[in-house]
């Protein structure tokens, strides 16, 4: 492991939907970096034969019955978005059109 | 007044849940512009409430056990028609349209919501200096930090504003603020308390549980919260045991360990606690013996690849699209871009990143996957120390409460969680007790720990630290 160069935070960041100024590159560079350092003590770790530990519970595919149960009211729903049509949420467009 | 002793007398009519409600709201109104322990006190809906438990009591129905308490909730757990901010501006404004399962059958036990209560930012932090909204003070210090990232939570309890609150425990967001607060913070088994309708942060790793001002209290509200919910694919099918009936056991014969690792991670002062606590146990008739947990030195990095690898996942349907805030642009890229980074504060942009970096190609496996494995090496090393001893004993936090901006470094603030971390790796209860004060008469707190489920053995000991408090 090796710490961040700016251009794989930058790189992050559009993955993650962020878009960083120069100054927050850096910034988020160096907080990255110590933090990806300090991990670098489990490099020398040979986990191999360790299985992977997901959550903690032994609980497997958990079923409900197949049948309505209670739900949100759309329209409380679509009164907490930024913009709806009274039936949808409502977007800028996504693939270019006008 | 206990907690239970609020809810005989507003059951019994020898008080109105309005007059103790009342008391509790002149107290938020004399104390909180100092603490700022709240982002929202919720006034008219506590005495609506309240006049609906007294008109309960009037006509002869039983309100339940928490008849006419006064409690606070944590901001990131939703509350129906109540903002529920998790201290960020993406979420400001924002009025859920449903209750968390929390939320529900604590106004169904006759609890009094008196507001909501600040956090670092979606629960990412340790001193609530993260929140958009400002940090709450220590009430014991205001130059101090709370903890976090239930600082609110613990800070609402501590100073009196509220009989009880309840926060979120990813890391030790209960438990250390519990600690640097004095007052009672539980962490209960994972699954134990349903988490519908809690805003996550880390799903494998999240558990709500409360703050009080006494062990019993504590165990009072837990009772009341947990017990299986359809609604959480990840709810402990069987019964939540009772916990009252512990308090009182002792704990004579009983084998408690104290786990070398983190005993050396404390401060002095934090340290001569601990001591002191093992020796009033020793003394109360418990066999003391020191053990080892070797991967709990791996568990900051193993909590610090994980968290905020589910923490990116969790944070992506914050997009502007369905709730919160939108910054607008020419396409649904650039807005939920525009979005995402004018909402969402520093701290957890880093988290983000990092959870992204971490589950990346190329990465996974160094990262995430290798933090998976030590996973589940703390969980086998648990296991194996509690063939031995029947609860463990550790610092809760490393040092008392800070002061404000004392850790500037990530690092240094992300070890504050070092004592707590193992219990949520693992998926184990665990609490923080109020044992005394250290330097500069700071509340220490000692932390309790116990096999999954084990919460009644958790309690019957954390009873016998309090017990033992100065």
């Amino acid at each position: 492991m090796t710490a961040l160069s700016r251009d794989e935070v930058a790189h992050v960041a559009a993955l993650a939907r962020l878009d960083l100024d120069e100054a927050a590159l850096d910034h988020f560079t160096d907080h990255l970096s110590s933090v990806l350092d300090y991990a670098a003590e489990i490099d020398s770790l040979d986990l191999s034969d360790i299985p992977p530990m997901v959550h903690p519970l032994p609980l497997r595919n958990v079923f409900r019955r197949d049948a309505v149960g209670g739900v949100v009211d759309r329209e409380a729903v679509l009164a907490q978005a930024p913009d709806q049509d009274g039936e949808r949420f409502r977007i800028p467009p996504i693939l270019g059109e006008k | 007044m206990a907690v239970a002793d609020i809810a005989t007398r507003v059951r019994a009519g020898d008080s109105t849940a309005v007059a103790v409600v009342e008391e509790y709201l002149a107290k938020i109104r004399s104390t909180d512009g100092d603490v700022h322990a709240f982002n929202l006190v919720t006034a008219d809906v506590a005495l609506a409430q309240a006049s609906a438990v007294d008109d309960a009591v009037a006509s002869g129905h039983d309100p339940g056990p928490l008849a006419g308490v006064p409690i606070a909730l944590k901001d990131n757990m939703c509350t129906e028609g109540i903002d529920t901010t998790c201290s960020s501006k993406i979420l400001e404004g924002w009025k859920p349209p449903y209750n968390g399962t929390v939320v529900d059958r604590l106004r169904d036990a006759g609890a009094i919501l008196v507001g909501k209560t600040n956090l670092d930012e979606f629960a990412m932090g340790s001193s609530t200096e993260n929140s958009a909204f400002g940090p709450t003070k220590n009430p014991h210090d205001l130059g101090r930090v709370p903890g976090g990232s239930s600082g609110g939570s613990a800070a609402s309890v501590a100073a009196g504003m509220a009989a009880l609150s309840f926060g979120s425990d990813t890391g030790g967001s209960i438990r250390q603020p519990a600690a640097l607060c004095g007052v009672v913070g539980v962490k209960p088994t994972y699954g134990a308390v349903s988490r519908y309708g809690l805003i996550a942060f880390a799903s494998s790793l999240d558990q709500i549980g409360p703050f009080a001002t006494t062990v019993e209290d504590a165990a009072l509200a837990l009772e009341v919260i947990a017990g299986h919910d359809p609604l959480d694919s990840t709810s402990i099918p069987s019964p939540a045991p009772a916990l009252l009936p512990e308090l009182d056991k002792g704990v004579d014969g009983l084998r408690i360990g104290v786990i070398s690792e983190l005993a050396n991670a404390a401060d002095p002062d934090v340290a001569e606690r601990m001591t002191a606590a093992l020796g009033a146990l020793e003394a109360a008739g418990a066999k003391i013996v020191e053990v080892s947990v070797p991967a709990v030195v791996y568990g900051l990095t193993a909590y610090y690849l994980i968290a905020p690898a589910e923490a990116s996942s969790n944070l992506a349907r914050f997009d502007g699209v369905r709730y919160g805030l939108r910054v607008d642009g020419a396409d649904v890229q650039e807005m939920m871009i525009r979005t995402r980074t004018a909402g969402f504060g520093d701290e957890v942009k880093a988290r983000i990143m990092l959870g992204t970096f971490a589950l990346s190609a190329g990465y996974y496996d160094a990262f995430y996957g290798k933090a998976q494995r030590l996973r589940t090496m703390v969980r086998r090393d648990f296991d194996a120390v509690y063939q031995n001893v029947d609860a463990l004993i550790s610092p809760t936090s490393p040092s008392i409460a800070f002061e404000f901006g004392d850790k500037s470094d990530p690092l240094a603030m992300y070890k504050c969680d070092v004592c707590t971390i193992p219990s949520n790796l693992g998926g184990d209860p665990a609490m923080s007790v109020p044992f005394g004060t250290g330097d500069h008469s700071m509340p220490v707190g000692v932390q309790v720990l116990a096999p999954p489920n084990g919460e009644q053995m958790m309690f019957r000991v954390a009873a016998a630290v309090e017990r033992a408090a100065p």
